[in-house]
């Protein structure tokens, strides 16, 4: 059985970080069979996260991120070409070019896209941007490098706030307008959105919190020259970046009889998709940010990550158990974790921070801009996030994965007093924050009737 | 033959050459042993690592109670080596504005040149000798040269910081049982002095700056971020010994391993594109530093075991780079090993300073020896230690050229 797994046709649909991992574990587990990796950007596999550091710093080339390759995976690719459907039946990739590919077995590696300004019209002004390819941050990094008065970013989540800190660093005007209290406020939650809102207005950026941007403006020649906001008041920009959080592209699976919607694609701890009946299939796996996987430290809730290292360790779990047996098949259990860097200041986080009802700064502080903040849910700590502060991260992992009691225990040599002060989390509402949040606890839907929503 | 003298045995010169047996039988007994003297050994990775990155665990040894002879006097602080958070931070910070990134990233890559022209010249002495010391005449004058440069310090005064240097060294061994009081004294004098000798070289550094460590330090213009002359003369102290001493192990282990694994030796000289992974399992498989010190701030429950608050704590850390519940195959030397996340810089905030510095010159000083090594072969195995080295300067010893 290990002998055939090892051979027939692999499709890989997406050509990024996960794609990529997967191809590369494939062949380093002995995959011998043919392997087709398709992928809608014409680019080999690249690294996003220097896009809204590096790349519109000016000191990264927007074409210079491509991904290492740490094996060469002997794949054939095929960059440029959008899957447009899946006929599960017949075990066939349906592509916007040519012929539909054949597969014994699928990986789903699609990712998410830029969640675009609602109005077309007004997203197609010149200088109205998203940022999520190199293409979108060669383009901003341009216009940014061409000195415009003033940009406005809409959304402060945390692709927001590093493009605001670039463009600061930069030395230009910034607008930030968000819908939530504080920026990065959905994935930190309040005293953390304190923090970041003190960065960003120490940092010279007019921080607009509690409204939203409610239309566009163009001049005669259609280049953006500000936008109105729900407050009543016009910001004036020559620059608009819209960072509104991602969408799952799930849409080329709408006919695929998949668990697949907004949320992203359904799939069991060992990455093997599940159908819209919640029945397991044998041979479609998904991977990276378009996945939604149980994981049994947040109480079997499904986890929606669009994390770096999620699509690392998901794809080279996916792969591993796309060539092997069922006894021999791996759980996806790594813990979630992802940084940021922006104004000056180094985040990391491990576990679910929005998986919380209280936080307290174990170490450091916030006036000193270093500090570990733990979230406990329920007595037990569910996730911690440092603050120029990496190293303590691996001491709070453990916590969480030995589900050990919140608050942590006293002892620390850099602990504040405020460690003895638990506060809530105060995470809100998803709904209520502009930009999508980057970890989502979707729990499961209590749909009755399954049926295909069209939209 | 008890487990609770496992310390005692292991740090017994005798065993010194090969204590990884005694490092297995410590691994058996627990991952916490509870030793005769009231310390506690940990001799197994994943409990090793929990506790390297445990905020409640104490790297200054004033946080011990108070006992004779301590190393670092009333008042006196200890190098930020041995200082914990948010103390340890500010001054590591300090210490590493002027050396590795975010303020200087290109810094320790840019010596890679200089690294390599110091490692021809001592390797220019070797031709036409029938028997080298690698210690004496290459791994030795090799990380010293480079810490005096980087640091700003007269290669010539290199016998005199030898001195102070042998001394503190010598304090920092794990010694069971021993009455200390003598060694500290010198310990402590030792300190002093290089200080003081660090802190007029500083000075000078003041009106006829150069592109050394000292003269950053010393020229700093934001008072902030300014060193005290008590922190500038413990951290110059730290950098010069630390910046030398497990170096010159960590090459002169490698020659010793390959030496003793002909095959590795043969295979990286085929493939020197090895040589980066093979450092990193020569600072797993034969690490410059066995032991590490720890105090708990606080009782920490670890595998079963209480550590109680301000007990001593014993991190084996060349036990845990050989635990085979972390590391398959652990005893053998597998140069492309996969997956080596040793403890040979330890880890947690306090990760070797300069293990980046430490990583180009083994690899510098191993990549350009190896092939030169010919049939070479050890005069004696295993060679005569540092402390017998040391004591009435050589016999020399180590490799001798078959030819």
């Amino acid at each position: 059985m290990t002998d055939d797994l090892r051979k027939g046709r692999i499709v890989i649909v997406g050509a990024s970080l996960a794609g990529l991992r997967a191809a590369e574990t494939l062949r380093e587990e002995g995959f011998t069979g043919s392997l087709t990796v398709v992928g809608d950007e014409a680019y080999p596999p690249y690294d996003r996260p220097p896009l809204s550091k590096q790349v519109l710093l000016g000191q990264t080339a927007p074409d210079a991120t491509g991904l290492p390759i740490r094996r060469d995976p002997d794949a054939e690719w095929r960059l440029g070409v959008r899957a447009t459907g899946l006929d599960p039946m017949g075990k066939r990739v349906l592509l916007s070019d040519g012929d539909p590919l054949p597969f014994d077995r699928l990986l789903i590696a699609t990712g998410t896209r830029a969640r675009p300004w609602p109005n077309p019209e007004e997203a197609a002004l010149e200088g109205v941007f998203t940022l999520r390819t190199c293409d979108d941050a060669g383009g901003l990094a341009a216009r940014l490098a061409a000195g415009p008065r003033r940009v406005l970013v809409i959304g402060g989540g945390f692709t927001g706030s590093e493009i605001a800190s670039a463009c600061r660093e930069r030395g230009l005007e910034v607008t930030v307008a968000e819908r939530g209290p504080g920026p990065l406020v959905g994935a930190l939650g309040g005293t953390l959105s304190k923090l970041a809102a003190a960065m960003h207005r120490g940092h010279g950026v007019d921080l607009r919190c509690g409204v939203t941007v409610t239309a566009l403006h163009g001049d005669g020649g259609g280049r953006f020259i500000g936008a109105d906001l729900s407050d009543g008041s016009r910001v004036e920009a020559d620059v608009c970046v819209v960072a509104l959080g991602a969408v799952r592209n799930v849409e080329w699976l709408a006919d695929a009889g998949l668990a697949a919607g907004p949320r992203g694609v359904a799939c069991d701890a060992g990455c093997r998709a599940f159908n819209m009946y919640g029945i397991v299939t044998d041979d479609v796996f998904v991977a990276g940010d378009v996945s939604r996987f149980p994981h049994p430290l947040f109480e079997y809730q499904m986890l929606s990550l669009e994390h770096w290292g999620n699509a690392v360790a998901q794809a080279e779990v996916a792969a591993h158990n796309m060539v092997s047996p069922g006894p021999l098949r791996r759980p996806h259990l790594a813990v979630p974790m992802f940084w940021s860097s922006q104004f000056g200041l180094n985040i990391k986080s491990v576990g679910v921070p929005s998986f919380s009802d209280q936080v307290v700064i174990a170490q450091g502080s916030l006036e000193a801009r270093r500090l570990a903040m733990v979230y406990g849910y329920r007595g037990r700590v569910t996730a911690a996030v440092t603050v120029n502060m990496a190293k303590s991260l691996e001491y709070y992992q453990h916590l969480i994965e030995t589900a050990a009691p919140f608050p942590p225990a006293p002892g620390a040599a850099d602990r504040p007093m405020a460690a003895e002060i638990p506060v809530p989390s105060d995470v809100p509402d998803p709904k209520g924050l502009s930009h999508g949040p980057t970890v989502a606890l979707t729990g499961y839907l209590p749909d009755r009737r399954l049926t295909v929503v069209q939209h | 033959m008890t487990e609770d003298t496992l310390l005692e045995r292991i740090t017994d010169y005798a065993n010194r050459p090969d204590p990884y047996p005694l490092y297995a039988e410590l691994r058996e007994a627990g991952p916490v042993v509870r030793q005769a003297d009231g310390s506690y050994l940990v001799g197994t990775y994943h409990e090793i690592a929990a506790l390297l990155h445990d905020p409640r665990i104490s790297a200054d040894p004033r946080s011990r109670p108070a006992s004779a002879g301590d190393l670092y006097e009333e008042g006196a602080q200890p190098p930020f080596l041995r200082l914990d958070d948010p103390e340890h931070h500010r001054l590591r910070t300090l210490a590493m504005r002027p050396f590795g990134p975010p303020h200087s990233p290109g810094r320790v890559d840019a010596m890679r040149g200089q690294i390599a022209d110091i490692t021809r010249e001592l390797l220019q002495g070797f031709r036409d000798r029938e028997q080298i010391d690698i210690v004496d005449d290459f791994a030795y004058p090799l990380p010293v040269t480079v810490i005096c440069r980087l640091l700003g310090v007269p290669r010539e005064d290199e016998p005199l910081f030898r001195e102070w240097s042998d001394v503190l060294v010598a304090g920092a061994d794990v010694k069971p049982g021993e009455d200390t009081t003598e060694r500290n004294q010198a310990t402590q004098q030792a300190r002093a002095e290089m200080g003081r000798y660090l802190l007029d070289l500083a000075e000078r550094r003041r009106t006829h700056p150069s592109d050394d460590l000292l003269s950053a330090f010393v020229n700093e213009p934001d008072p902030a971020l300014r060193l005290t002359r008590e922190e500038l003369a413990q951290t110059a102290v730290l950098l010069l010994i630390a910046g030398h001493e497990t170096t010159v192990n960590l090459i002169t282990n490698g020659v010793l391993t390959l030496l003793r694994q002909p095959d590795q030796l043969d295979r990286l000289r085929r493939e020197p594109g090895l040589l980066p992974s093979a450092v990193e399992e020569l600072l797993r498989y034969e690490p410059p530093v066995h032991m590490r010190e720890r105090i708990p701030l606080a009782d920490i429950g670890l595998a079963g075991t209480t550590l109680p608050t301000g007990s001593t704590v014993v991190l084996a850390l060349a036990s845990g780079n050989r635990d085979p519940k972390r590391f398959h195959d652990p005893d053998r030397f597998e140069p492309a090993r996969p997956d080596n996340q040793h403890l040979g810089f330890g880890s947690g905030i306090h990760l070797c300073y300069g293990g980046p510095l430490a990583r180009i010159e083994a690899q510098t000083a191993l990549g350009a020896l190896i092939p030169l090594l010919g049939t070479a072969a050890l005069v004696q195995d295993p060679p005569p230690l540092p402390a017998e080295r040391h004591a009435p300067r050589p016999p020399p010893p180590p490799p001798r050229r078959d030819q």
